[in-house]
């Protein structure tokens, strides 16, 4: 083999790496297809790492002649503390898998405290839209040291925390996400249990800096990338491969890369709005044992009787609790729909008809319901995890929309953890609005019944009893603007994207216009729904909007009248003449290409050939446009 | 196992990790014969071949392999 280059391994191996670290891309092949068209379900949990590892090259392959080049591009920069070319390379076909087409760079091997904090101009040039910190447990340069004192113990953990802060706050250079690993445990214990408690122990310190980091992602300084949790699910044994740390340097096992990949990319899909937001289960064999119509619903297995009844009566209590993360849940069940309320209201079960936003209960084909539950609550099919005990039910959904996700649900007492492990509802934070969320489809249910009902438009929206909070950002909103801001594909006129670091900076600036605009009607609170941003350019007296999204769900409501309403106030105040807005087009949001002309009567200022487009409105006699909506 | 049928594993394991499904090796092949193995491409290989024969190879063995046929000899000892 075994060239000059990898003969050197077991010398002085992480020298021939480092020169492969920096901005390596893998050539690519092009050609046969025999993976195109299967779904890659060979990268849901549970994947076989072996197989992703070994066929890294035609997964790629395939996933990208799949994707056709669609896929949302990103950057990411990878700051490692051991080999992470693994790393990177199966976080690439799991965000591939999600959507996101990455492209890495990676610093020299474990240079990413250097990298980060003096800089280093290819990672400059590269400027990420995420920076990843790849640290763990062979990143502390210390051991368990009885010889220390306890303030000596405390002084090295202070240390090692403040080498963290002085990385991040020089990575805020960048203006992006930091996802952070905290430690995995170590290798071993020299004091054994007692190295846990003790102030000289290395566990100890490992522990002690993982709660530092929890609080430094709980201030909003990083996201945390559980590298704890993660090893212990892979069994920290054979996580800790020492034959790889020493030949290659890698922090884990080679089989465990892809676990860590993983979790990489559920925090990357979620940052950028690639959640999944519905579960939709199956009733018979899914939620209770039994089937309601023919075993009745005393015949059901669910509650504290039998251990089959328990993992059933766990499983919907797993489903309630996904309720409070945010995501929505349906029933999709071949059930007559008396039987299946009769089967959600067993005294022994958790789950309630009053949990679900739509009952579909019925003999029509499930992929149909599906279809037809995202229609009726203003969702993508790609928003849908399909829950449901029969294969063959799987089977014909993932034919039938690829789009969706349907874990392999095998014996009840594993749905919890296929379910759990997939990530598909991975929050990055969780507001007030995503408590509100599932209650909130609910009721957009009923507003489509209701509208259904009402002849007239015009008497709809008057019938919804609408009431509107518009005002510039407050501090206890800002959260919420952040996360809306950055995930709003559709209605956002510009497609920018800001961290909650910038929006404050914003919110404080007398050089801005900021609102936000909250929406209640009779069925609820939708919560916050709209955001602008603009500048204020003194001498043209005029106010330049870089940002302008909405919700969808409160498209046709009247709400963006509502919001142009109150800048212009807002505008005026300042004592402003002209608003100027702009479209900038990308892959998502052709919904809003006419929004200032056809629904603001802005004026065509000027356009180019790809699409951008300039507006401008004269404020001096504008008057209010909002009818519906009381202030 | 004989050494056909190590070898014909072999390149199974081999044209899978480098996508590359004209891929025959023998005794003498290097890194060299083959464009994208790198010392990166060199890890996922030595992986997949332990996976592929539920072996693995002791530190000084994968440092001292001079090409394919040493490893051959390697599996055949301590294969599956």
């Amino acid at each position: 083999m075994i060239s000059d280059r990898t003969a050197a391994y077991g010398g002085s191996p992480f020298v021939q790496i480092s020169n492969f670290g920096n901005g390596r891309y893998v050539k690519q092949k092009t050609h046969g297809n025999d993976l195109l068209g299967e779904k890659m379900k060979e990268l849901e949990y549970p994947f076989d790492p072996q197989y992703i590892l070994k066929k890294r090259r035609a997964l790629k392959r395939a996933l990208i002649e799949q994707s056709g080049g669609s896929g949302l591009k990103k950057k990411i920069a990878v700051l490692g503390g051991s080999t992470t070319d693994d790393i990177v390379s199966m976080a690439e076909l799991f965000l591939l898998n999600h959507g996101i087409e990455a492209e890495f760079w990676q610093s020299e091997y474990n240079k990413f405290w250097e990298d980060g904090v003096f800089g280093n101009d290819e990672l400059e040039a590269f400027k990420p839209d995420i920076v990843y910190v790849c640290t763990s447990s062979v990143n502390l340069k210390f051991g368990s040291d009885p010889a220390l004192t306890e303030q000596q113990a405390d002084e090295r953990i202070d240390a090692e925390e403040q080498k963290y802060i002085t990385l991040w706050e020089k990575l805020t250079r960048f203006g992006c996400p930091i996802i952070q690993n905290n430690f995995d445990a170590p290798f071993y214990a020299l004091m054994g249990n007692m190295d846990s408690w003790d102030k000289r122990g290395l566990c100890y310190a490992a522990h002690e800096l993982n709660s530092r980091f929890a609080k430094h992602a709980r201030d909003g300084r990083i996201l945390l990338l559980d590298l704890e949790r993660t090893a212990a699910e892979y069994g920290l044994d054979r996580w800790h491969d020492r034959s790889y740390y020493y030949m290659y340097k890698y922090m884990c096992a080679r089989e465990a890369v892809p676990s860590v990949a993983y979790k990489l990319s559920l925090i990357v899909k979620s940052i950028f709005g690639k959640n999944r937001k519905l579960l939709a289960l199956d009733l018979d064999n899914t939620l209770w044992g039994g089937i309601v119509g023919d075993d009745g619903v005393e015949g059901l297995e669910i509650g504290q009787e039998t251990g089959v009844a328990q993992a059933y009566y766990e499983f919907q209590q797993y489903a309630r609790q996904l309720k409070s993360i945010g995501t929505v849940l349906t029933v999709c069940s071949k059930n007559e729909h008396e039987n299946a309320i009769a089967g959600l209201n067993h005294p022994e079960g958790v789950l309630r008809p009053d949990d679900f936003a739509l009952i579909k209960a019925n003999w029509e084909p499930k992929d149909k319901n599906l279809l037809e539950t995202v229609g009726q609550l203003d969702l993508t099919p790609a928003a849908i995890v399909f829950a449901d005990d029969n294969p063959a039910e799987r089977e014909i959904v993932r034919q039938t929309i690829p789009e969706a996700s349907v874990p392999e649900l095998s014996a009840p007492e594993d749905y919890i953890r296929t379910i759990s492990r997939g990530g598909h509802f991975e929050p990055i934070s969780i507001t007030a609005d995503d408590l509100a969320r599932a209650e909130m489809y609910r009721r957009n249910a009923k507003r489509a019944e209701l509208a259904a009902s009402v002849g007239d438009y015009g008497e709809y929206l008057k019938s919804l009893e609408m009431q509107a909070e518009i005002a510039p950002f407050k501090p206890m909103y800002i959260g919420r603007i952040t996360q809306l801001t950055n995930k709003s594909n559709q209605f956002n006129l510009t497609t920018r994207r800001f961290t909650q670091a910038e929006m404050e900076e914003r919110m404080e600036s007398d050089k801005y216009i900021t609102q936000y605009g909250k929406l209640t009607d009779k069925f609820g609170d939708n919560g916050i729904v709209s955001v602008i941003v603009g500048r204020i350019c003194p001498d043209a007296k005029e106010l330049f909007v870089s940002l302008w999204l909405m919700s969808c769900r409160v498209l046709k409501r009247d709400m963006e009248l509502a919001m142009l309403d109150g800048l212009v106030a807002q505008a005026k105040a300042k004592g402003l003449t002209k608003i100027v807005g702009e479209y900038i087009p990308s892959p998502k949001n052709k919904m809003v290409e006419r929004f200032y002309p056809d629904v603001l009567g802005f004026r065509l200022v000027i356009a180019d050939d790809d699409g951008l487009a300039k507006y401008e409105l004269d404020i001096s006699s504008y008057e209010n446009k909002n009818k519906y909506i009381k202030m | 196992m004989n050494e056909k049928q190590i070898y014909e594993r072999l390149n199974e394991v081999f044209r899978d990790v480098f996508d590359d499904e004209d891929i025959t090796v023998n005794a003498d092949t290097t890194a060299d014969d083959i464009d994208d193995w790198d010392s990166i491409e060199h890890i996922n290989l030595v992986g997949a071949v332990e996976d592929e024969f539920g072996l693995r190879f002791k530190m000084g063995e994968v440092s001292g392999m001079k090409n394919v046929g040493e490893m051959v000899d390697i599996i055949m000892k301590r294969g599956k």
